[in-house]
């Protein structure tokens, strides 16, 4: 019989599905809300994934949350450091630079990936991925963690660009929650975050309130 | 005129009793002794000239270089000690270089010269070193921010400015550059106007024979720093030795 894993040694990791996707005017960057130890227990059932590395750069975190943490606070503080220098807002490419240089030189230690997206005066809306290793690639929209598997199919056939704000939410919330369908370490609520030139706005979307789908 | 500071002038590290730290005003000296560098930032780019004395006619030609390029987007004039100005020209390409890499997207010049001004100004600090004997021109040209155009001095200031001058005949080059209307120039047309600004504050009697060096960036170069075409450069030339000999022609008629 399997030995379920060890709580100790599998630490508190972010068994996730996390995404982001570019809108005409915006982005929308969202996650899940559950935090699990080795697949069997869930710790922490609304924690919030979505961090703001600055006003208008927002990026999720998969992995270890310890090392996304540490890492993504060493990004807040360098990017706040570099916009003040600058005396304008960090662009978005610079922040998930920052998040790569991190993830790169450090990769032999850490396990933590990142999606960053958010509104630059520059080049507007965009998203990155900063995969574990520390590659780093623009997207029209992105997804990844654990649950992303289950929806591959369902983003690539739904995705279009240029959506409208409301389109673009509607696709995020189906994504997550047929993830969360799926996927044994995704679940709780859907966090999501709007970024676009005006400002950022939070979504939750309680459990109950998820589009059910044709098997619930 | 200076005035000379004795007992204080000995290092960089000590005041006058008016205030003033000599050896930096000195190290401005020796950028008055070389001779001059222009910048001048247009409509849709910046434009460099350097008056590059020859003084032997055994060097070969184009060496000994006052224009650097510091990063693709970035070019430097410089004026005063060579060396010193090579140092800082590394200096700067390393700023450049570690922005890249760290933020992923071109160093934007302030930001740039800022740092470089800050390295400069860290040598007027102890008496353990000199400063820097020499003032550069840095421009660049940027899609969204436009031309702009920064000098540094030896005191470690950076100043932001759409046409300036360093170097012994900056006086009279910065009168030659207020005549312009730079802001309604393009580059194409910039170009000449600065090869005869060169031409026109060149000394023939004290210095003899020099070498034109101009190099552009803006919208013609599509964002990169680049010496300016051979063609062009000619043109330029003719252009500047042309409207010195309709000046000299003037002078005679108006006797």
């Amino acid at each position: 019989m399997d030995r379920p894993p060890n709580p100790q040694n599998t630490g508190v990791s972010t068994g996730t599905t996390i995404l982001a996707v570019k809108f005409n005017g915006g982005v929308i960057i969202g996650s899940d809300s559950r935090a699990s130890i080795g697949g069997s227990y869930v710790s922490n059932k609304m924690i919030n994934k979505l961090i703001q590395v600055h006003d208008k750069i927002f990026c999720c975190i998969a992995g270890s949350l310890a090392d996304a943490q540490a890492v993504t606070k060493m990004a807040k503080f360098q990017l706040s450091f570099h916009s003040i220098q600058m005396e304008a807002p960090p662009l978005v490419k610079a922040a998930a630079s920052v998040l790569k240089e991190l993830c790169y030189n450090n990769r032999e230690e850490l396990q933590a990936g990142f999606i960053t997206a958010g509104w630059d005066r520059k080049r507007g809306p965009q998203v990155y991925t900063v995969s574990m290793g520390g590659m780093l690639i623009s997207q029209p929209f992105t997804i990844g963690g654990s649950g992303s598997t289950f929806i591959y199919g369902y983003a690539d056939a739904k995705f279009k660009p240029d959506m409208s704000r409301e389109e673009c939410l509607q696709f995020t919330t189906n994504a997550l929650t047929l993830a969360i369908g799926r996927d044994n370490v995704s679940g709780g609520v859907v966090h999501m975050v709007v970024i676009t030139e005006d400002g950022v706005e939070h979504v939750v979307v309680p459990g109950d309130k998820l589009p059910k789908f044709h098997d619930e | 005129m200076s005035s000379i500071g004795t007992g204080y002038d000995l290092s960089a590290s000590t005041f006058s009793p008016d205030g003033r730290v000599f050896q930096v005003e000195y190290a401005m000296k020796a950028v008055e002794n070389s001779s001059t560098a222009i910048g001048i930032r247009c409509k849709d780019g910046v434009v460099f000239g350097v008056e590059k004395l020859v003084l032997s006619k055994l060097y070969e030609q184009g060496s000994n270089k006052r224009i650097f390029n510091i990063d693709r987007h970035v070019g430097m004039a410089v004026a005063g000690l060579l060396a010193d100005a090579r140092s800082l020209s590394e200096v700067a390409r390393e700023e450049a270089s570690n922005f890249r890499s760290n933020y992923g997207h071109d160093i934007p010049l302030k930001h740039l010269a800022d740092r470089v001004a800050m390295y400069v100004h860290a040598y007027t600090l102890y008496s353990a070193v000199r400063p820097f004997g020499c003032s550069f021109i840095l421009g660049s040209h940027d899609e969204d921010d436009g031309p702009q155009l920064y000098m540094v001095d030896p005191s470690g200031i950076s100043y932001g400015y759409w046409g300036c001058a360093i170097g012994k005949a900056k006086q009279a080059a910065k009168t030659e550059i207020e005549k312009l209307q730079m802001k309604d120039m393009t580059c194409r047309e910039l170009v000449k106007e600065v090869a005869k600004i060169i031409y026109i504050v060149h000394d023939e009697v004290k210095d003899k024979a020099f070498e034109l060096e101009l190099s552009w960036v803006g919208e013609v170069t599509k964002g990169r720093h680049e010496l300016v075409p051979k063609d062009i450069k000619e043109e330029a030339e003719k252009y500047a030795k042309d409207s010195l000999e309709e000046e000299d022609d003037s002078d005679e008629d108006n006797m």
